[in-house]
């Protein structure tokens, strides 16, 4: 069956959302890196644990992993489309006045996040899931020392704190966005949304960027 | 004033299309836009050179005719402006303007800055009407309709179709466009009996005419002449939504 465009839209909208809901718990246990070194080891390999022996979250994994893709795709080919929607190009072009730049710029934004991505999970999914790693006393894998060496040269923090400025503004236009898609009209509830993308985009960006610096000076 | 002008200009569909550069010395502050663009086709007329074609009709900003992107904003640097209602006194001595025609893959350029919309009246006909009886007029009382409503409708209603917010949609999106008059007759009781196959046909349309998605930039409420607002597209996707869950 053909596709309208609108359908390719709640597929961005059911995956980018999913994808929202996600990081809140991802920062939540994130939080526990922020504890003294000692205590964070501690919690933080216990939580690994918990979660790489729990089923459900293996079965969430997935679900995130297929979400990821068909997130990206679906806007790949919503690119290609709007490329030939569009034509030929203005020769002068002013556009850009009359919209905010994030709105404008998801794709690249996007794109910033999927190259970060790669490298996060090479970071830390690949070294917990495909090597061999160290234990600590209570028996559990390492995952906080994994996460101090990772943070430890001052430019690779850099690189976590650009990324997540990405997902920042990736995630002011496309949480109030994917409201709209989903057909939320009501002007009360679209300005209720559109604040609630605020707060919960200055949470998460907030939180994500405050990590890697805090394990970079605790240690 | 002096205003130097570049213009895109295009003999047929099928050329190539280049823009070329124009000067007039003699332009007023208090002419439209429109004016001065006479103004140039005279200058032309007497060097007997083809003169430059471009849509307009009522002239006072309410038919939706005109229409170019003026210095890269669809009808030039105003706000929710027709191209008519946009005057001189918007541009300085010695401006270079840049008018270009409306584009997007949907709205073909006939020559120079005129494009072809009919890709709006395809939507239409899709589906932008009550298949209601035509009779004599119905008591005036006989269907109630809330001022709010009533009012509401009207809003959606105001749409000229003048294509502004495709031009000026990153997308090519026609989603102003169709939404504000799914709303307008969703929200009417005239035009709840085809609601649900009104909002699928009219939005497949839209897509088969070749229009892009929308990315909720908002930009199409900023240069609106009617200022239709960008909730009626959310209005639209709820309705195209619950169209889909409930069709048969």
């Amino acid at each position: 069956m053909k596709q309208s465009t609108i359908q390719y839209k709640l597929v961005m909208a059911g995956t980018g959302l999913f994808l929202c809901f996600f990081l809140v718990i991802h920062l939540l246990g994130n939080l526990q890196l922020l504890l003294s070194p000692a205590e964070a080891k501690e919690q933080f390999n216990w939580y690994s644990h918990l979660l790489a022996g729990n089923m459900g979250i293996k079965i969430i994994s997935w679900v995130l992993l297929i979400s990821i893709i068909a997130h990206a795709v679906y806007a790949l080919i919503l690119a290609l489309k709007t490329k030939k929607a569009n034509g030929t190009k203005y020769a002068y072009d002013k556009r850009a006045d009359v919209s905010p730049w994030t709105s404008r710029n998801m794709g690249l934004l996007g794109t910033v996040i999927l190259v970060f991505l790669v490298i996060h999970l090479k970071d830390f999914w690949y070294v917990s899931d495909f090597t061999t790693m160290t234990l600590d006393k209570q028996g559990y894998k390492d995952m906080y020392s994994v996460v101090v060496l990772t943070f430890h040269e001052w430019w690779y923090v850099l690189i976590y704190e650009v990324s997540f400025i990405a997902v920042g503004f990736h995630l002011l236009h496309g949480f109030f966005s994917a409201a709209r898609t989903l057909g939320l009209y009501h002007p009360k509830y679209v300005k209720l949304v559109r604040y609630t993308g605020w707060v919960y985009t200055a949470f998460i960006t907030g939180g994500f960027m405050l990590i890697p610096i805090v394990v970079y000076f605790n240690n | 004033m002096k205003i130097y002008l570049k213009i895109w200009r295009q003999d047929n569909p099928a050329s190539p299309g280049q823009m070329k550069d124009y000067q007039l010395d003699d332009v007023s502050q208090d002419m439209s836009f429109l004016e001065m663009m006479d103004l140039l086709n005279e200058s032309l007329i007497q060097k007997s050179e083809r003169v430059v074609e471009f849509d307009h009709d009522c002239r006072e900003g309410i038919c939706g005719q005109c229409g170019m992107m003026i210095n890269g904003r669809a009808h030039g640097p105003l706000t929710h402006t027709t191209t008519c209602q946009l005057h001189m006194r918007s541009f300085k001595d010695g401006d270079t303007i840049y008018i270009e025609p409306f584009r997007a893959a949907a709205f073909p350029i006939v020559r120079d800055l005129k494009v072809d919309r009919k890709a709006f009246d395809k939507i239409i006909q899709a589906g932008g009407f009550i298949s209601a009886s035509t009779g004599e007029t119905p008591e005036a009382n006989g269907i109630l309709i809330a001022h709010a409503i009533a009012e509401a409708a009207f809003d959606a209603a105001a749409c000229i179709g003048c294509g502004a917010c495709v031009a000026t949609c990153k997308n090519s999106s026609a989603d102003l466009f169709t939404s504000a008059k799914i709303t307008q007759l969703a929200l009417l009781p005239q035009g709840q009996i085809e609601r649900t196959e009104r909002v699928i046909a009219m939005v497949d349309q839209m897509d088969a005419e070749g229009f892009g998605h929308c990315s909720n930039t908002e930009a199409c409420e900023v240069e609106c002449p009617q200022e239709i607002s960008v909730l009626h597209i959310a209005r639209m996707n709820y309705e195209y939504n619950k169209a889909q869950l409930v069709q048969h």
